[in-house]
């Protein structure tokens, strides 16, 4: 899933400042279930918003509003009526949902709510962690399922760097190293003369290097 | 390869001498005198002197440039490059520059991450690993191309070093990656530091088993201590380097003003050790902002003078 965090509401506060009638617009898919902008965080915020402007004796109106997905049309549609009564529009959802609102309301100011992170995956409760950097070529047949293009700092193709001690990332204790998981694994998987073969120079051309991307299915089009 | 082309460091080496390289930091700032300075206290008593490339992250003036410096200077600069900071292109392009101002010997590195330094909020590139840097310098070097498959006019001819850690984790994968260092083309090895020379004896001792010393010149690292918070810093700050206790004590167990001399005499020892282990063809002395002890340190372990290159 995409994984984002909710801005500090000063920041918050501070790019709604200009507007009288504010709708925070929650997504009730991905961020919902990292807890940045489902109904539940769209409700706190909206309070909290009220409460400090109020007390800072600023007029605001503030509107709730949650759809299913805000990076699909068809659930974007039931926000018209919501949209059209307020002069700015506060998505609380990723960056690809901030900006298919954008698109579809082209003469609404949409701000951002939330900070999008990473492609990851609930570890534990209240863990989230990046496993994917979406480099549109995937090789984890070769790395035992573990990612080195993410989960290394230094992206390595074949690693481990020297900075790897007792299974952590030299650049922050808290990681784990890419690639002890990935010798690990591969000795479990009894695959470990992977590790011998040399692993050339990544094609970033299906990444993002060769700019925004689309994906087109002819056979879908109507 | 024509002698003429061929580096010091390769000559030496390749005629079975002892090789002796140290490391030049270039400063934070564009002052080619500290440079000189440097390169003048190292003269005479190194084949080779080992440039930085933005150590630890923290800006400094290029490899490339504190490397011309040491040219003129009449030393033999060995460029180390890391692919922290530049793409592909960039990294193929100073290669070219490098190898036309008369640099040849170069040391690929993936770098320290930028968070350890000075400008922790830059971007890194890591468009390649410094195993496939190994493997362009070599394809340069052998197949006269540049990573397109262009035939190159006047291909570099590098002497092409890489670095191995005896001591980072998983210990025998240690091995495995060595191996692919040399098949992807590195001529010499500089490893880390040797403090811990049982561990260090174990890994030579595997990579003689794979045949590896026969395919590489691996030239030992060494450091000599300053103090035994300098020990203490080693061992629990710097990833990837094993300083055992044993060590730290020693350093401790002299009076504070005595601790560098003690140092310098570990390192002299060390190195005596370092001599009779087979496989190892050299030694990389690191003294960090200490270059002034590198000629008595040579001269102390009895590898002064240098022999003539060829």
């Amino acid at each position: 899933m995409i994984v984002g965090k909710q801005k500090p509401i000063a920041e918050i506060k501070e790019i709604i400042s200009p507007y009288k009638k504010v709708l925070v617009l929650g997504c009730g898919t991905c961020v919902k279930t990292c807890f940045a902008g489902g109904e539940d965080e769209v409700a706190t915020l909206s309070s909290a918003l009220r409460l400090s402007c109020k007390k800072e004796g600023k007029d605001i109106y503030i509107e709730e509003l949650t759809v299913e997905r805000q990076c699909e049309d068809e659930f974007i549609r039931e926000a018209a009526i919501a949209i059209s009564k307020n002069s700015a529009v506060l998505s609380l959802a990723c960056g690809a949902g901030v900006q298919a609102i954008a698109r579809r309301f082209g003469d609404v100011p949409v701000l951002p709510g939330v900070n999008t992170t990473f492609i990851g995956v609930l570890e534990k409760q209240g863990l989230f962690t990046e496993e994917c950097l979406g480099c549109g070529d995937c090789k984890l047949a070769a790395f035992g399922g573990i990612c080195p293009v993410t989960r290394c700092a230094k992206k390595l193709q074949n690693g481990p760097c020297g900075g790897s001690q007792n299974g952590i990332c030299e650049v922050n204790p808290d990681t784990e190293c890419a690639w002890q998981q990935i010798i690990t694994r591969l000795g479990n998987l009894g695959q470990l003369d992977n590790l011998k073969k040399y692993n050339p120079p990544k094609d970033w051309r299906p990444s993002h290097a060769g700019g925004p991307r689309k994906l087109v299915r002819e056979d879908h089009f109507i | 390869m024509k002698s003429e082309s061929l580096s010091n460091l390769q000559s030496i080496l390749d005629k079975g001498d002892f090789a002796v390289t140290s490391e030049c930091g270039p400063p934070r700032g564009a002052d080619p005198e500290i440079i000189r300075k440097k390169g003048e206290l190292l003269k005479g008593y190194v084949d080779a002197v080992n440039v930085t490339d933005n150590q630890t992250a923290i800006v400094r003036m290029s490899s490339i440039a504190a490397c011309a410096h040491l040219v003129q200077l009449g030393l033999e600069p060995v460029m180390q490059m890391v692919t922290r900071d530049r793409n592909r292109i960039a990294l193929q392009s100073d290669i070219l520059g490098a190898y036309s101002l008369g640099i040849k010997n170069i040391l690929c590195l993936s770098g320290d991450h930028q968070t350890f330094g000075s400008q922790p909020d830059a971007m890194n590139v890591f468009d390649i690993d410094s195993m496939n840097l190994v493997n362009m310098v070599k394809n340069m070097k052998t197949e006269g191309k540049d990573m397109s498959g262009f035939d190159l006019k006047s291909p570099p001819k590098m002497f092409i070093g890489a670095a191995a850690n005896p001591f980072a984790d998983p210990f025998e994968y240690r091995i495995i990656r060595l191996a692919k260092k040399i098949d992807a083309g590195a001529d010499f090895i500089q490893t880390q530091c040797v403090y811990n020379m049982d561990r260090f004896k174990e890994w030579m001792r595997l990579a003689r088993e794979e045949g590896l010393t026969e395919k590489t010149h691996i030239l030992a690292g060494v450091t000599p201590l300053k103090s035994e918070r300098m020990a203490k810093y080693m061992a629990s700050k710097v990833a990837g380097m094993d300083v055992p206790e044993s060590l730290i004590k020693r350093m401790g167990d002299v009076p504070k003003e005595k601790a560098a001399e003690e140092g310098i005499r570990i390192c002299v020892e060390t190195i005596a050790g370092l001599r009779e282990i087979k496989g190892v063809h050299g030694i990389h002395i690191m003294a960090i902002e200490w270059e002034e002890k590198v000629g008595p340190i040579v001269e102390a372990a009895g590898l002064s003078p240098r022999p003539q290159a060829a």
